[in-house]
């Protein structure tokens, strides 16, 4: 095949079809819908391309992707939304030195650790280090968090954000996974491939919990709602001059015009950041660091025999994936336009990205893009799907039949099925994805 | 004294008998998961999804037997229901062996293959289950609900604090104890048994002795359909059934086997026994107890929790990650490989 790089015949055909989807649903449904499909799949397709850099070029099996991507959408609010001075001044400084507490008692627990042999004494002496510790911080974090949860809590109760542009929560969203990676992947990596899974099950579950339930912090199940937008606003347009002069140009109605120029201009942030992602991931495989990669992850002993700090290339390139699902986070956040701990579910957050990293084809930067087009489009029109299928399966019952009456409401669980066999028949039958990886990558 | 009784009943009602019927319930599910992991060699993480299909499969019949009048008198009507529907739950899941995992196992592919049609299956069990009996809570626990009631124990004893002994949570246990008596009968005297305990062991070795392989997959499977569909059934009746809630129980039961050690059924069953009692113990509430022993001027006026209930995915968590670093293969040393 071609050894320069350019993309393959494959690749056009898969993506002219899912083109020619796209189109189809703009026709027949709406074309308003066609572009927020089309909004939820770029960002689909940057967790996916997130995923690949774990698993494709590094073999590391991340089952944490709801917790990561769910960092990313707190990093919106606290970015965004506007400060509650209120609670700051209620609890703001009692807070700040439970903090301090905190963190006094871990570089105490430090030093206690540095200053004594190993042995009883030591564990002793920093079990009743953190246990002081933590008492110490409760005993101003409790009241804290009770003085700033009940400002306002119907319409606040939470600490509020900073205030500034919601684009920049994007980059902060990145950070703050890449921060947890760096935690959880110091303790985590270098366990087998399906303890890491387990490890990383749990930690997407713990960040969920704190999502939650840390109400000063997040406003938990409280939901935010109303975050800041970086695009204008329908209401601008549909009164604007030019919106107004737009519409009658292209002889639609002003409110679907409107729509439709938000959705395009989303649109255009999330494309942007994907064509700069896949520009970057593109580079990194076809460099040595990408190779290198690719070597540890076909043989481990191999590589670190010839010199390769293997841990330390796990944790860079955990740290790496896990900032792009993040960032990816952020932007879900950002165009859903609110905050919703609640509607974090593992399915859909972790385990719907690795169908789409198998499906595309993993290790292929090009392939897990489209997966993540191909797998969100059939994940959200599944339920129109299987519900036309179950009317017309079912046109022969009469309408009060109960049986009918079941299969109809329970039509839209469908997905989940055809997600598993896509998944299953993939692994047998076309294993290494629609576009698999090429081996001649960087070599010239 | 009458202060230190009081104290002890409300442990043993709020913590003691929770948390031994909890760890009950994990033990099974993760007798299933060890099982699977020690033949086949993959993490399955499709057996929450198991539990929850074989536990859908029991309140279905549990309706058609309440409909037909039939009952089991103090004891819940699910157990009728048991036998049938573990039969169902082997078939469904010897049917994915059969499409699915033989075809992997003949391949030779890497355990990590495994485990992601692991997760095709999670996803096309959990898409039936919600189908057939949808996403929301089923309640279908009927018969005696109490072995023992707080006011029959308070007129017995005297105290102030009632003990609470639920026929759910006597069943877990009881149950379990025999499920595990029969399973190490099996494993450890028929010929079946040692068969799979060598295969485990030393695949080649076991090969060599002319042990069928395909045969002890077989049995594998039906055990773990079986451990399964008991342990999520118990489950159920304790604290009600829902789809979701078992996809979750996959990280505690995981949890559990792997402290034990994965690939051994003794280490499962004192996993599950660790996992369920760090649960309940960190997050119960001292308040009350603490009010009972100390002196009134001493009575705490927080709730002395120690972790909110909301974290308790974070215990099995750092229980797990505790026992990995310091024991790579477990409590009772499992596979590493």
């Amino acid at each position: 095949m071609n050894t320069s790089g350019r993309t393959s015949t494959p690749a056009i055909l898969a993506f002219g079809a899912m083109a020619l989807a796209v189109i189809w649903v703009g026709q027949a449904q709406s074309w308003s819908l066609a572009l927020s499909i089309l909004n939820y799949c770029v960002i689909a397709a940057i967790m996916s391309l997130g995923l690949n850099v774990q698993w494709g070029y590094a073999g590391l099996f991340n089952v944490g992707l709801m917790g990561f991507a769910a960092l990313g959408g707190m990093a919106a609010v606290l970015v965004s939304m506007p400060p509650t001075q209120q609670a700051w001044q209620a609890g703001g400084p009692a807070l700040l030195t439970a903090m301090l507490m905190a963190l006094i008692t871990i570089i105490a627990a430090i030093v206690v650790y540095k200053i004594f042999q190993p042995g009883g004494r030591r564990h002793l002496v920093m079990t009743l280090v953190m246990m002081a510790g933590l008492i110490a911080s409760r005993w101003f974090f409790d009241p804290a968090v009770k003085a700033i949860e009940s400002v306002d809590p119907s319409r606040t109760g939470y600490l509020g954000g900073a205030g500034l542009p919601i684009l920049i929560s994007w980059v902060v969203g990145g950070l703050l996974a890449a921060a947890a990676a760096w935690l959880i992947g110091k303790i985590t990596l270098g366990l087998r491939a399906d303890y890491l899974a387990i490890a990383t099950l749990g930690i997407s579950e713990i960040v969920l919990s704190m999502l939650r339930y840390e109400e000063w912090l997040t406003r938990g199940v409280k939901n935010v709602n109303g975050l800041p937008r970086p695009v204008p606003y329908e209401v601008d347009i549909q009164q604007s001059q030019w919106g107004l002069a737009w519409a009658s140009k292209l002889g639609a109605n002003v409110q679907d015009f409107a729509s439709i120029v938000v959705k395009l201009s989303y649109l255009g942030l999330s494309l942007l950041v994907l064509a700069i992602l896949f520009w970057l991931c593109q580079a990194a495989l076809k460099s040595p660091w990408g190779r290198m990669m690719r070597a540890i992850r076909d043989n481990e002993t191999a590589a670190e025999a010839m010199g390769k700090d293997v841990k330390r290339r796990h944790l860079q390139v955990f740290v790496l994936g896990s900032a792009v699902i993040g960032l990816a986070g952020a932007m879900m956040v950002t165009l859903d336009g609110q905050f919703t701990p609640n509607s974090y579910n593992p399915l859909r957050f972790t385990f719907l990205i690795w169908v789409m990293v198998i499906v595309g084809g993993s290790g292929n930067n090009l392939g897990a893009i489209l997966g993540g087009f191909m797998i969100w489009f059939f994940w959200v029109q599944a339920e129109p799907i299987g519900l036309w299928v179950m009317e017309v399966g079912t046109s022969w019952m009469s309408p009060e039949n109960p049986l009918r009456k079941h299969l109809l409401e329970s039509a839209a669980h469908m997905r989940l099925m055809i997600m598993g066999l896509i998944l299953l028949l993939t692994l047998r039958f076309r294993p290494r994805g629609i576009l698999p990886e090429r081996n001649d990558i960087g070599r010239h | 004294m009458q202060d230190l009784l009081n104290a002890l009943v409300l442990l043993a009602n709020f913590v003691f008998i929770p948390a031994t019927a909890y760890g009950s319930q994990l033990a099974l599910g993760a007798l299933g998961v060890t099982l699977v992991y020690g033949i086949l060699r993959f993490s399955n993480f499709a057996h929450g999804d198991t539990m929850a299909f074989g536990t859908m499969v029991v309140i279905l019949l549990t309706w058609w037997f309440q409909s037909k009048g039939i009952g089991l008198g103090v004891l819940p009507t699910a157990l009728m229901g048991i036998p049938v529907a573990i039969l169902l739950t082997a078939c469904f899941v010897l049917l994915t062996d059969r499409w699915v995992y033989r075809y992997h196992r003949q391949k030779k592919a890497p355990s990590v293959v495994f485990l992601i049609a692991s997760i095709g299956v999670m996803f096309l069990m959990n898409g039936v289950v919600r189908f057939v009996i949808g996403p929301g809570d089923q309640r279908f626990e009927d018969g005696e609900r109490f072995i023992i009631t707080a006011r029959a124990f308070r007129e017995w004893s005297g105290l102030n604090e009632g003990m609470v002994f639920r026929t759910s949570q006597g069943l877990s246990i009881a149950v379990a104890l025999l499920v595990v008596i029969a399973l190490f009968w099996f494993l450890e005297k028929t010929r079946t048994g040692k068969s799979m305990r060598a295969y485990s062991d030393n695949e080649n070795l076991a090969l060599l002795s002319g042990i069928n392989p395909e045969r002890v997959v077989m049995i594998t499977w039906i055990l773990s359909a079986a451990l399964a569909t008991i342990a999520g059934t118990l489950y159920g009746l304790d604290k009600g059934f829902r789809p979701f809630t078992y996809f979750q129980l996959l990280l505690p039961i995981f949890a559990a086997a792997i402290v034990g050690g994965l690939g051994s059924p003794l280490g499962a069953i004192a996993g599950g026994f660790i996992v369920a009692f760090s649960e309940v113990v960190l997050t119960y509430a001292y308040k009350k107890f603490f009010t009972y022993l100390l002196p009134d001027e001493w009575a705490p006026d927080g709730l002395m929790q120690l972790l909110s209930t909301d974290y308790k995915f974070a215990i099995s968590f750092v229980i797990l990650v505790l026992v990995l670093l310091i024991r790579p293969t477990g409590i009772f040393g499992g596979k590493s490989t």
